[in-house]
């Protein structure tokens, strides 16, 4: 069978998703994918278009996967523009004259912005919010506007003119909004919830200007002067129309397609054009039955139908569920269902409480029995388990739902069917039957409903969900202790508790074991100084702690020394040569920029690490939960490229945060410029050198699951960037659960990435004091383990392979040598005592 | 081979430790020993034993040779209890035996053997397991 062609017009959000959902559905291979793309980037993430703002990183947005890089059967041409379509011989010409062939026609072409006719809209100053270019152009005059002193305008008060609003806040340029309507996010929103609405965002710095229009825009010498319908002007560096969006169907319109009401390509429920059975339109250009949506949600669901369609699927269009939950400028708002009570006989219930700055209206049926819908300002919490609601039977009294005080209903009141998670379209019962499959925490539910994966805001409701099926939400730590390692690490700090004898005797039960041992080891070890070989905690530690040293499968062990940032000195890297030889140990290069020595029995480490210390060199901690490495490239002090210190800076944080012990290991990453030669962004930390300053991301990891660090805070000073970095790490090691590395952690901590912000950028918890102390009482008191071990007779006396035979190695260790590398040979069972099975 | 007997007792070093005919064999004296924390024993005849010494003060002696990671690691595990049962996990693949009978906690077909130990004029000595006559030539007792 000859493959098939499907070009895809458009290369955002829908198309991407339309392109990888084709590749998962046909398994045959029978289609080859060819995607043009107007803008130079690959599909990114233009819903978080504002998080561009601040990073300037178009990286940051893109989306996993928009290259298609391991896929052959996918041609992306970016920077490509279709100019026509000739439906009869099937093809596409692009604006390069390149013609294109097709079996099928995808339009993903999207929308564009809706510019008012307003004299003056086309002068240099004026933006639309659409693009990353946009949002260039728009940083430079916001720039310029700053330091003139100069206001900016958006006009628009809807979701996306609240969003630029906050863009120009960020930049340092006080926004103010022009609304046509009587209030903001109309569409949204009613007069009620406007009002508190305009009230919170009043109070973070915006001037808004509603119920009237804009007459005209003129050159002033220094400023824009914008003339609004009720007679004032305003002066402004910048003006950004946010006025909404309109389908993008020129180039179906050219072709003859017929066109929706409103625009946009019409499609039945198939999501095909309704006159070219070889033309679909998905996401915004498409009029699905004659509707345009405007949501990124119910365009994945067009996407997807259209390539279950494409191998040969029944799928359908499944209408939208238009109810939206965000967050503008720290501020919360949701709409859901029926929210202007359009329905006849509606009736509202409208709780407003304008002192503390929240709004609430559940809009119900004539016999206020069936919730029709809502609106929420201020404070959406309850979005979670009303939207589920709608169409459905109240549970109790509509005015306790929304009352601060009532009972809330809690989503145990929900039916089976409903929407828990409206993003990936995940029911209760769906959930339910995940918890009774033996799913027992948020993680486990999320990995197999994918519930709760994209906006989190049901993850409240998943909460209440497991502790109702009786599913204990167990943080116990093993069975010796009931709490959790976080609160453990609490107990610690309170009481001044130094031993585990001491804590299990008075918080846990029975003798510990290799769970709470470590744990507690750990924790000591992150309070305090002491030696984690003095007696008190020796026992605690396992193997590899214990002998300073990674063991490996037939019970020697690997070496690896501190070369912080990757640098080494000719004489140290001599030595361990020279070390690696006499001792006959296998030699590698770790991932983190330093040498593993294999091979070593106990006996040998001191001998090892005696000629390693004399050298200059210290511990690594390879083996411990604790720092690892700082990896880096050279930056600016030899690449060409580089535009700041990397390798200084990661000397000085590796120096910094050596010998920490954490809840698991740690790595970070410094890159001198955003070519990021330094995996950055794979690290616990990672650090980005830019031309104004350090970008700091957290909570990345490489290993089993690959997670991409996420950006706290841009362009730092040194001093800025370690004051963040202290507070991220001790906040991590006093809250984290055992063995979380910082990506599950940042995953499970309620509020997520803004919550973690908040913590240690704008000092929430006010607790960022206490963090730094902390560390620098860490940095002051670090001393190397293995100096520590070779000075002390005592712990020396630890190191042998037999109690009663110190100087003998274990004859059971062998290797063989004969290959390309020396490995390690297992020996086979002894033929001695019972139940060995020889 | 060479086992070392690393004390004195009465002054004079017990020449019969020696012959290779007590079926004892010293470890250490019972203070060098850490609670909670195991160490490697080298039997006559290449037994290896792992050896601990309990919070509670009494000894336990079990193989000091993993089955599953099939190295001689069991001293370094660490040593806990479950469900008051005191335990040791191996240090390789973390598997939990018993001190008590030497059985694994979460495979019940795998036991590791277990030794006697007596606590001799301060001294901790543990009892061989392989009679002398059948014991192997090679160090580890697989004959190799």
């Amino acid at each position: 069978m000859s493959r098939k062609n499907v070009v895809v017009v458009g290369h955002g959000m829908v198309a991407h998703r339309f392109v990888e959902a084709l590749r998962v559905r046909d398994e045959q291979n029978s289609w080859s994918v060819t995607v043009l793309g107007e803008e130079a980037d690959a599909a990114y993430d233009r819903v978080g278009l504002s998080s561009y703002v601040g990073a300037w990183d178009r990286k940051e947005l893109a989306l996993a996967g928009n290259d298609y890089a391991a896929d052959d059967l996918v041609d992306l041409r970016v920077g490509t523009r279709a100019v026509g379509i000739d439906r009869a011989a099937r093809t596409v010409t692009t604006a390069g004259g390149d013609v294109l062939p097709y079996d099928s026609l995808v339009l993903a072409t999207g929308s564009y912005p809706f510019v008012p006719p307003v004299p003056g809209h086309d002068l240099p100053g004026c933006f639309v919010y659409r693009t990353l270019d946009d949002l260039d152009g728009i940083r430079a005059a916001a720039e310029r506007a700053k330091a003139a002193g100069l206001a900016g305008i958006v006009i628009g008060g809807g979701l996306l003119g609240l969003e630029a609003a906050n863009a120009l806040r960020l930049l340092g340029v006080t926004p103010h909004v022009v609304e046509y309507n009587n209030r903001l996010m109309p569409a949204q929103v009613d007069e009620g919830g406007g009002r508190v609405l305009d009230r919170l965002v009043t109070d973070l710095g915006l001037v808004t200007h509603t119920g009237v229009g804009t007459e005209k825009i003129e050159a002033g010498s220094e400023a824009l002067q914008v003339t609004l319908s009720d007679g004032s002007v305003l002066e402004a560096g910048l003006v950004i129309f946010s006025a909404g969006i309109r389908p993008q169907d020129e180039l179906a319109r050219g072709a003859g397609l017929e066109l929706g009401g409103r625009g946009g390509v019409l499609t039945d429920r198939t999501c095909r054009s309704t006159s070219d059975e070889a033309v679909y339109a998905i996401g915004e250009c498409a009029a699905v039955e004659g509707t345009c949506y405007g949501l990124v949600a119910p365009g994945y669901s067009t996407a997807e139908v259209v390539a279950d369609r494409l191998v040969g699927g029944t799928a359908e269009f499944p209408g939208a569920d238009l109810s939206t939950k965000l967050k503008l400028l720290g501020v919360d708002v949701a709409s859901f269902g029926d929210a202007h009570a359009t329905t006849p006989g509606a009736l509202e219930v409208v709780l407003s409480d304008s002192a503390k700055g929240t709004y609430a209206k559940l809009v119900v049926s004539d016999d206020a029995k069936t919730l029709l819908g809502g609106i929420l300002v201020g404070d959406a919490s309850a979005y979670g388990t009303l939207r589920p609601l709608v169409g459905r039977e109240l549970p109790g009294d509509p005015a306790t739902l929304i009352s601060p005080v009532g009972e809330k209903p809690g989503v145990g009141a929900l039916p089976d069917d409903a929407e828990v998670c409206s993003c990936n379209g995940v029911t209760k019962g769906a959930i339910c039957g995940a918890i009774s499959e033996g799913a027992c925490d948020i993680a486990q539910i999320k990995s197999c409903t994918s519930a709760g994966t994209t906006c989190g805001g049901c993850l409240p409701s998943i909460k209440q969900l497991l502790a109702q099926s009786g599913v204990q939400m167990s943080k116990a730590l093993c069975e010796h202790f009931e709490q959790s390692r976080a609160e453990l690490f609490e107990i610690v700090q309170a009481t001044g508790i130094r031993t585990f004898s001491a804590l299990i005797a008075q918080y846990g039960t029975g003798h510990g074991c290799d769970i709470c041992k470590p744990v507690v080891a750990s924790i000591l070890a992150s309070t305090d100084s002491d030696h984690i070989l003095h007696p008190k905690q020796a026992g605690l530690q396992d193997t590899n702690d214990h002998f300073l040293a990674n063991i490996q499968k037939n019970g020697t062990y690997s070496v690896v020394p501190r070369m912080p940032g990757g640098e080494c000195t000719p004489e140290q890297l001599i030595v361990i040569g020279e070390v690696a030889r006499d001792f006959g140990l296998y030699v590698k290069m770790t991932g983190g920029q330093r040498v593993d020595l294999f091979g070593a029995r106990v006996e040998q480490l001191p001998q090892i690490w005696k000629r390693l210390v004399d050298a200059g060199m210290e511990s690594g901690q390879a083996y411990g939960k604790s720092l690892r490495t700082v990896k880096s490239c050279v930056g600016s002090t030899w690449c060409r490229y580089g535009v700041q210190d990397s390798v200084g800076m990661a000397v000085a944080l590796e120096l910094r945060y050596r010998g920490l012990r954490s809840p698991h290991k740690l790595k970070m990453g410094v890159s001198g410029c955003a070519r990021e030669c330094a995996e950055a962004r794979g690290k616990d930390v990672g650090v980005i050198a830019t031309e104004n300053g350090w970008n700091l991301y957290v909570c990345g990891n490489g290993g089993q699951s690959p997670k991409h660090a996420q950006l706290l805070a841009g362009g730092l000073d040194d001093e800025t960037l370690v004051r963040y970095i202290d507070r991220f790490l001790m906040f991590y090691i006093r809250t984290a659960d055992r063995l979380q590395r910082t990506a599950p952690w940042l995953d499970a901590l309620e509020g997520g990435l803004e919550h973690l912000k908040e913590v240690v950028c704008d000092d929430a918890l006010g607790i960022a004091d206490d963090l730094e102390a902390a560390m620098a009482k860490h940095v002051e008191g670090y001393k190397d383990e293995w100096a520590g071990v070779l000075e002390d007779p005592e712990k020396l006396a630890r190191f042998v392979s037999f109690v009663n035979a110190p100087e003998q190695p274990d004859p059971t260790v062998r290797f063989d040598d004969s290959g390309p590398r020396k490995v390690p040979v297992l020996v086979g069972m002894p033929g001695i005592g019972p139940g060995t099975g020889a | 081979m060479t086992v070392i007997e690393t004390h004195t007792v009465g002054g004079s070093t017990r020449d019969s430790v020696f012959d290779g005919r007590l079926e004892w064999t010293s470890a250490c004296p019972l203070s060098h020993l850490i609670p909670g924390r195991g160490v490697a024993v080298l039997l006559r005849g290449g037994e290896q034993v792992a050896l601990f010494l309990l919070d509670d003060g009494t000894l336990r002696a079990v193989g000091n040779f993993d089955p599953f990671g099939r190295a001689a690691v069991m001293s370094r595990g660490i040593v806990g209890d479950r469900g008051g049962e005191p335990t040791v996990a191996s240090p390789l693949l973390k598997q939990v035996f018993s001190l008590d009978d030497g059985r694994c906690l979460d495979d019940p077909s795998v036991r590791l053997p277990v030794y006697e130990v007596r606590v001799w004029a301060g001294v901790v000595q543990i009892h061989s397991l392989v009679p002398r006559d059948q014991r192997h030539e090679g160090p580890t007792g697989e004959g190799s």
